[in-house]
């Protein structure tokens, strides 16, 4: 989610898509196949991060597919391509539902694409499955979160910093970019902090646009702000592309992961690919997976990927493991259920568990959003992380954060017969709104 | 080496250690062998202060080993040693004497894990242990580290350190360290008046941060001493930070003069708007990232040359698409302006994604020659080399392409078509010719632009959306056709953005500069510097 769009850039950019210059699979009219929706940006400034999630889930059906495919059915993919464009992304939605006849579709990074095509999912009754972290204040019956929620991330890492291990920070720095993930997660995270005793003026936040690569004033302005003879962290929402200037940067000025640690939540093994990661050994990450985690499973999910895509040094993130979560759950609420039709696999689907990569088993819960282990790791040399803490059980996700008034009292329970995804506990009553 | 020793001595007797002086080999064998079996970082940590507190100088090598993670443990026997890599298997070095000690496979080794915490804990150590180091880059970095750690049992071995200095630097640094040490101590007041007085002269961030805790930790007259000295330091560094702005906006003057100068030739004088302008320092990026891939594979010892080989390489790939797009498309839309602004927007929708299917949408990795790697401090002034280079950069190619402009034929005919071209044309100038090769200069020096900016930003098929908006910022802000209203729009741009950007916050800076840019073309339509002539006229 970056880059400056203008108006006539969306105008173009769809108008190029529309007019079919761009990849699009047909869909073939046959009875015996069920059909997976893939909707992820190929082109467009989404595609750096998206394309390898189109990939994934090639891979994943290609599997299935040999083992036997699903209640005796070849599973068939039908790839769109959003182009980075939100409103298109609405559009594909109806596309692969309506035209397509998608049993269910996996898709969207960023919250606003995903936002954009909540509507026709609920109007047209599909499922979706969404892998990517995001801030939270949402349940949707026709959505399936397999991404970290804040407390599956941002909570536990900030609590690591706290910790002795992670240096007894006592001075913070919110730094994000300029959009509703960062905004929300670090009123969270700030309302959190204060309830932990952090004075005001302990805490920074600061926001920069997408994309931004001038960061001389804001790392100066870190080093200053870390200079008040107490242990200081910074915790960054900053996104996609802006990260790698942002790490030359406190290399460049000599800011050490020692001195002040970067704690991220948007850089995962596929944005350090880009960079030379010598001056980053040490600064943080937390994720519910990594690459480097040593367990079977993982290890041979990393060896079918360098085989799909034939090539030995393309890395695999959080963001693919919660794909590989959400679709083997997907297949067995379908094989449960006995059937695709999305009504009766949204009901299978709660209370399905299915293994992990790093070792244990996820469970997608009545919220729609499901069990995880948080990480935290530190980069290496290698451009790999290095485990250095982990929960020690599985966290769940909670989609209205505890920490925020307008939030603290809502639940949700997709279960009958509650079936409210807003559940407002202090009135006893269904919808309640959240921050966004 | 007889002064290593006595000072390794004093160090261990001064520090008050419980071990017998001078630790034997197999002594320290035995701590070392004691991280093969540590199972967590607290037992590590345990391990690197029973090192540490040996005061052999020995330790440094598996201490440092470890901090940079290259400290292994042989699965088969659990034997310490300190890895390289070399090729697929890792090769073995003693830990205490680093002598060759066989190779090992990557699956018959483990590393030995280190965090922050355990990396500071191994730093404090070092500094003390290397405070007698040979090198005075050893023994700056120590002091340094004393100072940020302050520790009453560092007095001593300071005390002795101060009295072998010669270096007259160095010393200014150890004494600074020793002041440090005293405020935390128990030593009397007048002693700690002194070391504020001393911390006070040094006035950089680290001592306000060693003064603000001192601050807050003590009474009575050395409270207040700390006071005015953060508040004296404070309001020099309030100079320096306005400095360092200026600096920062300058620097940041030079990143969009490279982006937009370019484009004042193909824009300013040619008048094409040229969307795919982007794009060209985009591939001139992309060509950085080969040239430096094939020198990684083929020729490593030239990687500190890849850049000025991609220079020239650079220039010729944006060039050769300049051309072809002027000749195959933009020639046909001249006197046009909306069919080029879409068709230029296309070409770079289609450059971007030719780049994307070839190299894959992912960021690309384009390393830093070492001369372009740090920074360095005038007074509290830091300047990074990297942008040291690019403002060096970015005039130096400014002054090359005007100098192209103003003296040589082909700038005059250049300059001759673009102020009446029937008239240029009737003097046998090929104005079809002189239009396609400034386009494909235009072209070049963004390519050019490109190999400057792989250094500061990722290299990706977006690089070019980031600075296509800046670009024409700069130009329309400095006056189309006019090189000199470039230069001046980029640097004054550059630097009321990074005046800005501390009290209004990257976002609002931005947007109050959009908003002055368009008041003062509301002002003065043509810019800062414009273009009298016949082609205003027509």
């Amino acid at each position: 989610m970056r880059g400056s769009f203008s108006t006539i850039a969306k105008m173009f950019s769809a108008g190029v898509v529309t007019a079919g210059l761009l990849m699009s699979v047909p869909a073939k009219a046959a009875d015996d196949t069920i059909k997976v929706g893939i909707l992820h940006s190929l082109s467009g400034t989404m595609a750096i991060s998206e394309t390898t999630l189109k990939d994934a889930m090639l891979m994943l059906i290609e599997e299935q597919n040999a083992k036997g495919g699903l209640l005796g059915k070849k599973l068939e993919a039908v790839v769109v391509d959003p182009a980075s464009n939100w409103p298109l992304f609405a559009e594909k939605a109806r596309e692969l539902i309506s035209k397509d006849k998608v049993a269910a579709v996996f898709g969207c990074w960023t919250s606003v694409s995903r936002k954009s095509v909540l509507p026709v999912f609920s109007e047209l009754d599909n499922i979706l499955f969404y892998p990517v972290q995001y801030e939270g204040e949402e349940s949707e019956r026709n959505v399936f979160y397999t991404g970290a929620a804040p407390n599956q991330q941002a909570i536990p890492a900030v609590d690591y910093l706290m910790s002795e291990d992670g240096g007894s920070v006592k001075r913070w720095v919110l730094e994000g970019t300029d959009y509703v993930y960062p905004r929300t997660t670090n009123k969270i995270l700030e309302a959190y902090l204060k309830a932990k005793g952090v004075a005001a003026e302990d805490i920074m936040v600061n926001y920069t646009p997408f994309g931004f690569s001038d960061w001389q004033t804001e790392v100066s302005a870190i080093k200053k702000f870390g200079s008040a003879g107490k242990k200081t962290a910074v915790v960054s929402t900053v996104n996609g592309d802006a990260n790698v200037p942002f790490y030359k940067e406190l290399g460049n000025q000599g800011i050490k992961a020692e001195d002040i640690p970067v704690m991220a939540f948007s850089v995962g093994e596929e944005e350090l690919a880009g960079l030379d990661t010598a001056p980053l050994v040490g600064h943080l990450a937390a994720w519910n997976y990594f690459e480097s985690v040593d367990t079977p499973e993982n290890a041979k999910f990393i060896a079918d990927w360098h085989k799909f895509i034939k090539n030995d040094k393309r890395t695999t993130n959080d963001p693919m493991e919660a794909h590989y979560i959400g679709f083997n759950m997907w297949v067995k609420a379908v094989e449960k259920a006995g059937t695709t039709d999305p009504d009766k696999v949204i009901d299978a689907m709660v209370g399905v568990s299915v293994p992990n990569l790093t070792g244990g088993y996820s469970t997608m819960m009545p919220n729609h959003h499901i069990t995880k282990p948080v990480l935290i790791g530190e980069i290496q040399a290698d451009g790999q992380f290095e485990t250095v803490s982990q929960t020690p059980g599985l966290v769940m996700g909670d989609e209205w954060s505890d920490y925020l008034p307008d939030s603290k009292d809502l639940i949700s329970d997709w279960r009958a017969p509650l079936s409210c995804g807003n559940f407002n506990v202090a009135t006893g009553k269904c919808g309640g709104k959240g921050t966004n | 080496m007889i002064l290593i020793r006595a000072i390794g001595l004093m160090l261990l007797l001064l520090l008050g250690m419980l071990l017998p002086s001078n630790a034997s080999e197999s002594d320290l064998r035995a701590v070392v062998a004691k991280l093969a079996t540590a199972s967590n970082f607290s037992a590590i940590e345990a391990v690197v202060r029973e090192l540490a507190a040996t005061g052999d100088t020995a330790v440094e090598r598996p201490l440092a080993a470890l901090a940079e993670g290259s400290l292994y443990v042989r699965k088969a026997d659990s034997v310490v040693f300190v890895g390289k890599e070399s090729g697929d298997s890792i090769e073995l070095l003693d830990a205490l004497t680093g002598e060759k000690s066989g190779e090992a496979a990557k699956a018959d080794i483990t590393k030995i894990k280190v965090n922050n915490t355990l990396r500071r804990v191994i730093r404090d150590a070092l500094g003390t242990l290397t405070l007698g180091s040979k090198d005075p880059a050893v023994r700056i970095a120590a002091a340094d580290t004393m100072f940020k750690t302050p520790d009453a049992a560092n007095i001593e071995p300071l005390d002795t350190a101060i009295a072998n200095e010669s270096a007259a630097g160095v010393r200014a640094l150890l004494e600074q360290a020793r002041a440090a040490s005293v405020l935390v101590s128990d030593r009397p007041e007048a002693d700690k008046l002194a070391a504020i007085a001393l911390i006070g002269a040094r006035g950089d961030r680290d001592a306000v941060s060693l003064l603000t805790s001192v601050e807050a930790s003590s009474e009575g007259a050395v409270k207040d001493a700390a006071t005015a000295a953060i508040s004296n330091i404070n309001s020099t560094l309030a100079l320096w930070d306005a400095g360092q702005n200026i600096w920062y906006g300058i620097s940041l003057g030079s990143v969009l003069l490279l982006a937009a100068i370019g484009l004042a030739i193909t824009f300013g004088v040619m008048g094409v708007i040229n969307m795919a302008h982007g794009e060209m320092v985009m591939l001139g990026a992309y060509t950085t990232f080969v040239v430096q891939e094939v020198i990684r594979n083929s020729f490593p010892g030239l990687f500190d040359w890849s850049l000025v080989i991609a220079l020239p390489l650079a220039f010729l790939v944006a060039a050769l698409v300049g051309l072809i797009i002027e000749r195959g498309l933009i020639r046909f839309l001249y006197g046009r302006p909306l069919e080029t602004l879409l068709a230029t927007w296309g070409v770079s929708l289609i450059l971007q994604q030719a780049v994307r299917t070839i190299f894959g949408p992912t960021n690309q990795e384009v390393g830093n020659p070492s001369w372009m790697s740090g920074s360095f401090a005038i007074g509290q002034l830091s300047v990074t080399w990297n942008r040291l280079w690019i403002l060096a950069f970015a005039l130096g190619v400014f002054a090359v392409l005007l100098y192209v402009m103003k003296r040589t034929p082909w700038g005059l005919q250049m300059r001759a078509v673009t102020a009446n071209r029937r008239m240029a044309a009737s003097m046998g100038i090929r104005t079809p010719w002189v239009d396609a090769l400034t386009f494909a200069l235009g072209s070049g020096i963004a390519g050019i632009a490109g190999v400057a900016l792989s250094q500061i930003d990722n290299v990706s098929p977006n690089l070019g959306r980031g600075y296509i908006i800046d670009s024409f910022m700069v130009v329309v802000f400095g006056g189309v056709g006019n090189l000199w209203g470039t230069l001046v729009g980029a640097f004054s741009l550059g630097i009321v953005n990074k005046f800005l950007e501390p009290y209004a916050g990257a976002v609002l800076g931005k947007i109050v500069v959009l908003v002055l840019i368009i008041l003062f073309i509301q002002k003065r339509p043509r810019g800062l510097f414009a273009l009298k002539g016949r082609s205003v006229e027509a």
